[in-house]
């Protein structure tokens, strides 16, 4: 059974929702990032999604491509990112997940990237440029012991939710709204009840929520709607600035109301 | 002859290994819808008759098949024919996709029209269909691109559109591409994106082959009637690489020889090209699979071409598969002999083509010395040059 689901669930059965943190791999120190890392774990984290820097990364607003091309300009590649995942492992126990476009691992090399992901401690992969149809191909093989975390978002037919469900493990990834990654100030009633449907479907894995939360507030207002949450531009935000004290803060209060 | 084998993309919009859908999941649901359209509209006589008059009355189809005698005396072997997709309204062979996919875009019922822009050939063939057929338009254009070709943004501007100047990367066609679809992305329920190439996801290096595919159709027909044989050679510049497939295409099946060209920039020998076919590598970039420009570590690269319309890391998945086949011969022109190719056909031919199109006219020089009296070559000129006027003038006096 899979690491990251039964994470998720023995918080769960603590009453509590399961947060899900993202950082840009090697962003914005190239040689601190590790500790940054463990900081966020200690603030409350109990996920971290690790981004592998790319050039193009259309799934990205304007925040995170900001820390994708800062990492880019320290030279960070996929063997960093996978080197701060096993310099974290060594010091951590949480579910740790790498984040990345399909290109730099085809050029790395699917079977060696599957293997070195597993040696360095990834529990699993999220690539938002392989959606359900070139999943199968893509994923020619598949080392059992990283889960593959698909995405839903609100154009997915329930057909589809329910096919995404049955090829995820690890927990299904739902996407708030349709667009880039990103703060939002409100979500909306529509939402809402997308995520009700989106819940309603996936019957086999744990339900993160990501994409605009940014703020307890949001967490709140989404509470019942998922399993957990995922937050990323909103603490790259203030990594951007170097304010990291703020980040970890925001961290604490994400915390708090997980 | 090798009849009526051809039978590319498959259901999964893959050519061989090439193509596919790379796209996040948001666009999934419009890309399947923007499939099933296509795949109804494509065989449905009213709106074939609808794009026909369009193509006809509006964009001032069917283009010339030019004899190009002088040039044909020059090089003294085989005779020179040019397709003239210069002469469509808006000056390239833009126009012949954007009439299609905005008839499509109306049947869907989207208001809103979203394209990315290199040369800013595309962005001016969907602002003037936006025009036409009222909707709002909004281009994406590199910040490069948009110094480098003022008055296409003029021109846009003055149809209507809206150009956003895209800041992000090497500020060229990739990166507005890349905020093109991330508009979409966000946008998806209201909004058609008309990509200008042969690229991106599946169904689009499909469908706007099969709206280019015109070119190749009349030259097919034309030259029949001139000289009732088909051509044994034809050349094509290849930047994501409609124009070429639009030619190309209705020869597939045929002994025709064809050439795609590449944008050499400073050489192939530097790293300031666009030779994606000729150096790169196959991986996933922009929704599909396909050969790209990329480095060690899979980063798209940063690449050069003097003319804006070639400047792009990746060309369509089609031409990945048409070359790892061998069925279509890629080759290179540098800047400075893309240079030399509009003197040429300038001088020879009183037409002055685009930057673009001079690197398939410069090709002449490379394989004219390896044609026979008797053969019949055509060369795509899929733009005119008055866009490019500022950067010959630049480069020539250099």
């Amino acid at each position: 059974m899979s690491k990251i689901h039964n994470y998720i669930d023995a918080i769960n059965k603590e009453n509590r929702k399961a947060l899900n943190i993202f950082l840009t791999a090697g962003f914005p120190e190239k040689e601190n990032f590790t500790e940054l890392a463990c900081s966020v774990l200690d603030a409350g984290a109990d996920i971290l999604e690790i981004g592998v820097p790319f050039s193009d990364p259309l799934a990205d607003g304007p925040i995170i491509q900001k820390s994708s091309k800062a990492a880019l300009d320290n030279h960070i590649t996929l063997n960093d990112s996978l080197r701060y995942v096993s310099e974290i492992r060594e010091q951590r126990d949480n579910p740790l997940i790498l984040m990345g476009y399909a290109n730099p691992i085809i050029k790395y090399g699917l079977s060696k990237f599957l293997a070195d992901a597993e040696s360095a401690g990834v529990n699993g992969l999220i690539i938002p440029d392989v959606p359900l149809e070139e999943n199968d191909n893509f994923f020619n093989e598949l080392n059992p012991e990283i889960d593959t975390i698909l995405l839903t978002t609100p154009t997915s037919s329930d057909e589809r939710i329910k096919t995404i469900d049955e090829k995820s493990s690890g927990f299904v990834y739902c996407v708030s709204v349709t667009g880039t990654t990103g703060t939002r100030e409100v979500f909306d009633e529509e939402i809402k009840k997308n995520l009700i449907r989106t819940k309603s479907l996936v019957a086999k894995n744990k339900l993160l929520v990501g994409f605009g939360i940014s703020k307890p507030q949001n967490v709140s207002d989404l509470y019942d709607t998922a399993d957990g949450f995922i937050v990323g531009s909103a603490v790259i935000k203030y990594l951007l600035d170097n304010n990291k004290k703020s980040a970890l803060d925001l961290v604490r209060s994400l915390r708090n109301v997980c | 002859m090798i009849a009526d084998k051809y039978s590319m993309p498959d259901s999964d919009g893959k050519f061989g290994i090439f193509g596919g859908k790379f796209v996040p999941e948001t666009l999934i649901a419009a890309l399947t819808e923007l499939e099933k359209n296509y795949n109804e509209v494509k065989a449905e006589p009213g709106f074939l008759s609808e794009l026909e008059e369009l193509q006809t009355n509006y964009n001032g189809r069917p283009t010339p098949l030019t004899y190009a005698n002088r040039l044909t005396e020059h090089f003294g072997k085989a005779e020179i024919f040019l397709k003239r997709e210069d002469l469509n309204h808006t000056g390239a062979h833009k126009l012949n996709n954007a009439l299609g996919q905005i008839l499509l875009a109306r049947k869907i019922g989207k208001k809103r029209i979203i394209a990315e822009t290199g040369a800013g050939q595309h962005g001016v063939a969907t602002a003037t269909v936006c025009a036409k057929f009222g909707m709002e338009c909004i281009v994406y254009m590199g910040s490069k691109d948009v110094e480098r070709q003022s008055l296409n943004v003029f021109r846009m501007e003055m149809l209507g559109a809206k150009v956003i100047p895209v800041e992000s990367g090497s500020k060229t066609l990739k990166d507005a591409t890349n905020e093109a679809i991330r508009d979409w992305v966000t946008n998806v329920s209201d909004t058609h994106y008309i990509i200008g190439s042969v690229v991106g996801p599946h169904p689009y290096p499909m469908m706007v082959r099969d709206f280019q595919s015109i070119i190749g159709s009349e030259t097919k027909q034309q030259l029949q009637r001139v000289r009732g044989k088909g051509p044994d050679h034809i050349i094509a510049c290849v930047g994501g690489g409609s124009n070429a497939i639009g030619i190309f295409y209705p020869f597939i099946n045929h002994n025709t020889k064809m050439y795609g060209i590449e944008a050499g920039g400073f050489g192939i020998d530097t790293d300031k090209h666009c030779a994606t076919l000729t150096l790169g590598s196959p991986g996933v970039f922009q929704g599909m699979k396909t050969y790209l420009l990329q480095d060690e570590s899979g980063q798209i690269s940063e690449v050069h071409s003097i003319s804006a319309g070639l400047d792009y890391p990746g060309v369509g998945p089609e031409h990945s598969y048409l070359k790892d086949t061998n069925r279509i011969i890629y080759d290179s022109i540098t800047d400075a002999e893309a240079l030399e190719g509009i003197k040429l056909l300038s001088e020879k031919e009183g037409i002055i083509p685009a930057l673009e199109t001079a690197h398939a006219v410069a090709y002449l020089n490379k394989l004219m010395p390896n044609t026979n009296e008797g053969e019949i070559v055509v060369v795509n000129i899929s733009g005119r040059g008055d866009k490019d006027l500022n950067t010959i003038i630049a480069n020539l006096k250099r």
